[in-house]
């Protein structure tokens, strides 16, 4: 409550700082707009920006260092045994819940704010006290939880004091420093113009900070798993068998090749296919026609995966199961269930159909229409021309377009995760069950799991792979297609 | 083409020889054919394509939309007031002092009474006849007496819920033979169920339930809905919308309208593209990792699944935008430029409205493509628990766990009973309605605002 209403009464500082330094302005003008360097709004703008800024940065510092500083010194309080980790974690968590509990109970009337510092585990009716008011504490008080939970509450109000006080001293400072600079020669609008500027540059490195973030995150856990899991069995592993009691093998390789598989299985169906759609649409179809087909087609590509996963485990699965399965009207018998890498593969590669396809379509309209004509020229047809002139020159953009799919295909989640299975093996059949590098982060990190175990580790370990692995394929990508249209252009 | 250079493969044939235009000879021949051939491929793929996507569309549409009705059987049940208000003084505190266990019997004497009445002969136990009804029954009835207390006394009609297996039994999901290993209902509960059908008192509706109600437990597929969970969507939603949309115009139009050409405005747009093709599990990592893990966050929040969302979505409005930015002329600028304007207002006064319509077009796109983003929302936890009560309040909406439509389908699609199939394609139903939606939105916004220079 404390903090949002800091925050209003900045806005509404920033608004009188605002309207100061336009009067200010427009004073030092004598009311005369045009002896003003910039638009009165704009020294407004300036001041209200000087008083609003550093105090917001001063606020949202001290409210990331403030609870750090805290708990450290709270720390020290309970630790008289040896408290590691997780049991730490809970004291302290019992301690802001005392503390956060005491304020409740004053905020409510329940104890006055003097009973609530004189407090002492004497009194005994303090969890009765508190979960009055809502807070329920687990274990009997202790001595010196509730001596750092004291000392938590008090160390927090004078901090939010102090905050409170910096900041609107800064707020003040900064609207003062503006009106000072305000006068009709000053520049505003360069000023104001700098401070927009620096907030687009800041929004264009989120992406960057998002590719970091990524980066950090899966390196860390990834470092971490390795020390406690060795890399060898990681890497060179051919079991996959986590156990949540330790002592699991965790190799990669059959996740691997589970991956790969499905996703070959997947390209040999979108490739195929989206290309001869593409060089049809792109070379034979009329326009009415393209102006259909190419819309219905795109459709595959807005379907969320989740739909196309349910279609592989509820449509496709049992309709396999009853060519191939056992009783199947085929009769062989290779199928035992819905699940297997020919189901993930074959749903795959109907969603990546679309992506192959309109990717393929542009690079192919990118071809110059000149070559085509060459090509006429000399006598050859339509299908000719296509084979000899316009793929070869069309080839490098179309590799980049099957190595998009192939990174698509590879980090593919949901249709793996309901279509492939759950089984982690090394096998050539691809009516059998196997599972990819996705399933897997999916299933070891799904459900309650602390990150201190290498079962669950392992998952940003298999994160990392997957990064990599995709990396690589959408930068050689992206180089190929950049390198193609440049070529045409 | 080597085949004008190379001799004619039927030297026998003097026609060919001599090349008259009228004969086609046997290279002519073999060369149309490969063309036919090779359109027949163009065509055969194009097929393909769509028989796909028509069996995709089929397939939801048929296993879904049996979602939307819901058998509901009619019985008249008696209201005593000693049972359910002792009191006397339509108290709802001490009413509801009452629970469902006070209902039970009460239903299960107006169904014995309704199958007795209907002369019903059968060899069911009559303590087995609330097998017919939905586990959910009496809380049915409860909160409609709770609601409305001067219904005490009366004998009323209420048309309750049938079990899953009497409702899969009117949509062909179950039948007589399916149910002999089935210890939840027993065949001659469907003579029951038939006769009630026949006298009009046991009957498929529309169920509205399913578009606005809440997740229920594995054992009543027939009270599940998905409101709860479009609840949670809509919050995500909102969150990616109100982050993704400035933070992304605003890198655009850094990147477009200011940006140096330098290796570090270089560096971000690699970036950017290679973010657009980045696995979505990743970015699920990435929130558990940031969001969860480090920022403590707590799990299953629609505002940590609104974040990651929003990372996965800036990079599509970041390149929709640039290229709208980049459609409108730089003459406008210019002429900005011309009467004094600075770069600043050149581009925040004339060409960004000028672009507004491509970056709400884009905008709307990613939006789309975010609400149907599943992966990442299992590894930040919204999937395995239920969603059975609304959000209670504004911030409880972001912070409180939740589900998500997709999140909520997938969990469908995990139970084991087949009943939650039809669910899960019934909210697919829903999912594409809302996608087809802002997608058309998008397109009437292209073709009604955008110009071409």
């Amino acid at each position: 409550m404390h903090t949002s209403w800091l925050l209003i009464v900045l806005v509404v500082l920033a608004g009188i700082s605002f309207y100061l330094g336009r009067s200010r302005a427009m004073q030092s003008a004598g009311g005369d707009m045009r002896q003003l360097h910039s638009l009165p709004n704009f020294y407004g703008w300036n001041v209200a920006l000087a008083s609003l800024v550093p105090a917001v940065v001063i606020f949202a510092l001290w409210q990331a260092v403030q609870p750090n500083i805290i708990n450290r010194s709270v720390v020290s309080m309970v630790t008289t045994e040896e408290l590691t980790g997780g049991a730490l974690n809970l004291v302290m968590s019992d301690v802001r819940r005392i503390a956060n509990g005491l304020d409740a109970a004053i905020s409510r009337g329940v104890m006055s704010a003097s009973e609530a510092r004189d407090l002492s585990v004497g009194d005994a009716s303090i969890r009765q006290q508190l979960s009055a008011v809502g807070t329920v504490v687990g274990a009997e008080v202790s001595d010196n939880v509730l001596l750092a939970a004291q000392r938590y509450r008090a160390m927090t109000a004078t901090g939010s004091l102090m905050q409170t006080a910096l900041v609107l001293i800064v707020a003040v400072a900064g609207a003062l420093y503006g009106l000072r600079q305000t006068n009709r020669d000053f520049r505003a609008r360069v000023s104001v113009e700098t401070v927009v500027r620096a907030v687009l540059i800041f929004a264009a490195t989120v992406a960057i900070m998002t590719t970091v973030g990524i980066a950090f995150s899966l390196i860390f856990n990834t470092i971490k798993f390795f020390n406690l899991h060795p890399a060898s069995d990681f890497l060179f592993g051919t079991t996959w068998n986590p156990l949540f009691r330790g002592g699991s093998s965790l190799g990669i390789l059959p996740l691997l090749w589970g991956t790969f598989y499905i996703s070959i299985i997947a390209l040999l169906v979108a490739v195929p296919i989206g290309l001869f759609s593409a060089i049809y649409l792109a070379e034979y179809a009329s326009p009415a026609a393209r102006s259909i087909i190419k819309p219905a087609l795109e459709v595959l590509a807005g379907i969320p995966t989740i739909v196309y996963g349910l279609f592989a485990l509820l449509t496709v699965g049992p309709l396999l199961v009853s060519a191939f399965g056992p009783n199947g009207f085929l009769g062989l018998g290779w199928m035992r269930g819905g699940s297997a890498v020919i189901t993930a593969g074959l749903v795959m590669g109907v969603m990546l159909i679309p992506f192959v396809s309109s990717l393929s379509d542009d690079i192919i309209n990118a071809v110059p229409q000149s070559m085509r004509d060459g090509s006429y020229g000399l006598g050859a047809t339509k299908s000719e021309t296509v084979r000899m002139v316009v793929l070869p020159a069309a080839l490098p953009g179309i590799a980049g377009a099957v190595l998009l799919a192939a990174s698509r295909a590879i980090g593919e989640t949901m249709i793996v995760v309901l279509g492939a299975g759950a089984a982690a093996r090394l096998s050539l059949n691809p009516f059998e069950a196997m599972t990819t590098v996705t399933a897997k982060i999916v299933a070891q990190l799904t459900g309650d799991n602390d990150f201190n175990s290498p079962e669950a580790l392992v998952a940003f370990a298999l994160g990392t792979t997957l990064f990599v692995i995709t990396l690589i394929l959408n930068v050689a990508a992206l180089y190929i297609v950049r390198r193609y249209r440049e070529q045409y252009e | 083409m080597t085949d004008a250079a190379t001799p004619s493969t039927t030297p026998g044939n003097p026609a060919s020889k001599k090349g008259s235009l009228l004969v086609t000879d046997a290279r002519t021949k073999k060369r149309n054919n490969a063309e036919k051939r090779f359109r027949a491929y163009g065509i055969t793929a194009i097929s393909v394509g769509v028989i796909f996507l028509a069996t995709l569309l089929y397939s939801i549409v048929g296993n879904g939309a049996g979602a939307f009705t819901q058998t509901f059987i009619a019985v008249d049940i008696a209201l005593p007031e000693e049972t359910l208000d002792p009191e006397g003084n339509r108290d709802r505190s001490e009413m509801s002092r009452v629970s469902t266990f006070g209902y039970n019997p009460l239903i299960q004497q107006a169904l014995a009474e309704k199958i007795a009445s209907l002369n019903i002969e059968t060899e069911v136990p009559e303590a087995a006849f609330g097998q017919l009804l939905s586990p959910g029954a009496a809380a049915q009835v409860r909160t409609t007496v709770l609601n409305n207390p001067d219904l005490i006394g009366q004998t009323v009609r209420f048309d309750i819920l049938a079990s899953s297996r009497v409702d899969g039994y009117f949509k062909d999901r179950v039948s007589r033979v399916s149910l002999l290993r089935d210890s939840n209902l027993s065949p001659a509960h469907l003579d029951i169920v038939d006769e009630l059908r026949d006298q009009g008192f046991a009957a498929k509706k529309f169920n509205l339930a399913f578009i606005t109600g809440s997740d229920a437990s594995e054992s009543r597929p027939e009270s599940a809905g998905i409101g709860v969970s479009m609840i949670g969507s809509l919050a995500m939603m909102l969150v990616v919308l109100l982050l993704s949309l400035p933070i992304g115009v605003a890198a655009s139009i850094y990147l477009e309208e200011f940006a140096p050409k330098n290796w570090f405005t270089d560096l971000i747009e690699v970036n950017i593209s290679n973010l657009a093709a980045v696995p979505s599990i990743v970015f699920g990592i990435l929130g558990l990792a940031l969001f969860i893990q480090f920022a403590q966050l707590p799990q299953s929040a629609p505002l940590v699944g609104g974040l990651v969302l929003t990372l996965m979505t800036l990079p599509t409005i970041i390149i929709s935008t640039r290229a709208a930015l980049k459609s409108v002329p730089p003459s406008i600028r210019d002429a900005a430029l011309g009467v004094g304007a600075s770069k600043n207002q050149a581009v925040f006064h004339h060409v960004l409205p000028l672009a507004m319509p491509g970056i709400l077009t884009g905008t709307i796109i990613g939006l789309a493509q975010a609400l149907g983003e599943t992966a990442p929302l299992l590894l930040i936890g919204m999937v395995g628990f239920i969603a059975s009560n609304y959000p209670d309040g504004i911030s409880a909406a972001f912070m409180s766990p939740n589900s998500a439509m997709p999140a909520q389908i997938y969990e469908w699609a995990k139970r084991a009973d087949p009943a939650y199939y039809e669910r899960a394609w019934g909210g697919i139903i829903i999912l594409l309605g809302f996608l087809m939606t802002m997608n058309i939105i998008a397109v009437i916004l292209r073709r009604r605002f955008e110009r071409r220079w």
